[in-house]
């Protein structure tokens, strides 16, 4: 019997995928954000109005990431550049996207027609913590009806996020929501984070998310920014 | 009745990919070490990793059959949630869900621990 020393991190392999989708998309002159969110919270909506904003300033593919259906998929096709379906119903890990499913997609786009890449990842506030794809930005959508408390219950993706956009703002005089609590919550973890207060159903608020895209892209065309891959409580001790 | 192997059932578990990763680390290393047969493997989770040690042994019993490691028993070592707050530096373990730095009451805080997932050791022969 003898014991061998391993210390290897896990999640090194999908981490070394993300590296190179990253590459990949730097190559191209490609800016990615992973949109993130709970159920319902307004993923596709977010990517349909960020579209209608930008699409005629940015040429804009989308990655959708659905359980099973293509519903999400049907809706965005006649307004992006480009857009692939990822299904993960009959993949094991059917609850996140993984960056070997974005190596697969990246294949499959225009990329070199692009400058704004959307990934829409699976529904879910836990999993996508815990893979990255090899995005620029990691964007966290949190809408009113759900309520105020989901950064106590999942700080991981909170902490980790670089943008978190309250959606559904027009809900405000019926739900109980405390934007100055919940913004305090995701600070406390992660002070750099920017938040955008929307509606995508009014449109309220979509001018400052637009202009915030737009001066990411164009900031990324200057210098690339380095894998988004946040070490915080994850190294090895 | 397996309450827990039923969990891996459910969407929104994502052990597979992990477990795949864990087999075939481990596998490599035994190569590297020009073993016959691997029989511990010992991992480190972090207490708020969202992997759930039931799913990952059902997976690899499942993943493992048919290699050198089929019959390697799994143990995983929980490494506690650490907080550093950002204004007085104190390092501390949060007691609840209300996170706030026990020194100086400060709730803005940093998470430096309790994410792992690794592969520390390994037995073999």
């Amino acid at each position: 019997m003898r014991k061998i020393e391993v210390v290897q991190n896990i999640l090194g392999a999908n981490e070394s995928i993300a590296v190179q989708n990253k590459q990949i998309l730097d190559e191209s002159g490609v800016f990615a954000l992973n949109i993130m969110s709970s159920p319902g919270a307004g993923k596709t909506s977010l990517i349909l109005q960020t579209i209608a904003g930008l699409k005629d300033r940015l040429r804009i593919g989308v990655i959708e990431g659905d359980v099973a259906s293509t519903l999400d998929a049907e809706k965005v096709k006649n307004e992006a550049v480009a857009v692939v379906l990822i299904t993960t119903r009959n993949m094991p890990e059917s609850c996140s996207l993984t960056a070997s499913m974005i190596a697969t997609a990246l294949k499959k786009l225009p990329l070199a027609d692009m400058d704004l890449l959307l990934i829409e990842n699976v529904g879910n506030l836990i999993c996508p913590s815990e893979f990255v794809l090899g995005e620029h930005r990691r964007v966290v959508i949190s809408s009113l009806p759900e309520g105020d408390d989901k950064p106590i219950k999942y700080p991981m993706i909170f902490a980790d996020a670089d943008a978190v956009v309250i959606n559904k703002i027009d809900f405000l005089p019926y739900v109980e929501f405390d934007i100055a609590a919940f913004q305090e919550h995701v600070e406390g973890l992660n002070p750099r984070v920017k938040f955008f207060e929307v509606s995508c159903k009014t449109g309220a608020g979509m001018e400052n998310w637009c202009a915030w895209v737009q001066k990411e892209v164009e900031a990324s065309a200057y210098k690339s920014a380095s894998l988004n891959i946040s070490l915080g409580g994850r190294g090895i001790r | 009745m397996g309450y827990s192997v039923l969990i891996c059932y459910l969407p929104g578990m994502h052990e597979f990919e992990i477990t795949q990763s864990i087999l075939d680390i481990t596998l490599n290393k035994a190569k590297e070490a020009q073993a016959s047969r691997v029989t511990e493997i010992n991992l480190v989770v972090g207490e708020w990793s969202s992997f759930a040690p039931e799913c990952i042994e059902f997976y690899f019993d499942f993943l493992g059959k048919g290699t050198i490691a089929e019959e390697a028993n799994l143990h995983f070592k929980s490494e506690p949630a650490q907080l550093h707050c950002r204004n007085c530096s104190a390092v501390f373990h949060p007691q609840n869900t209300q996170w706030v730095c026990p020194k100086c009451q400060s709730q803005i805080l940093e998470i430096v621990g309790g994410r792992e997932l690794y592969i520390a050791t390994m037995e073999v022969e």
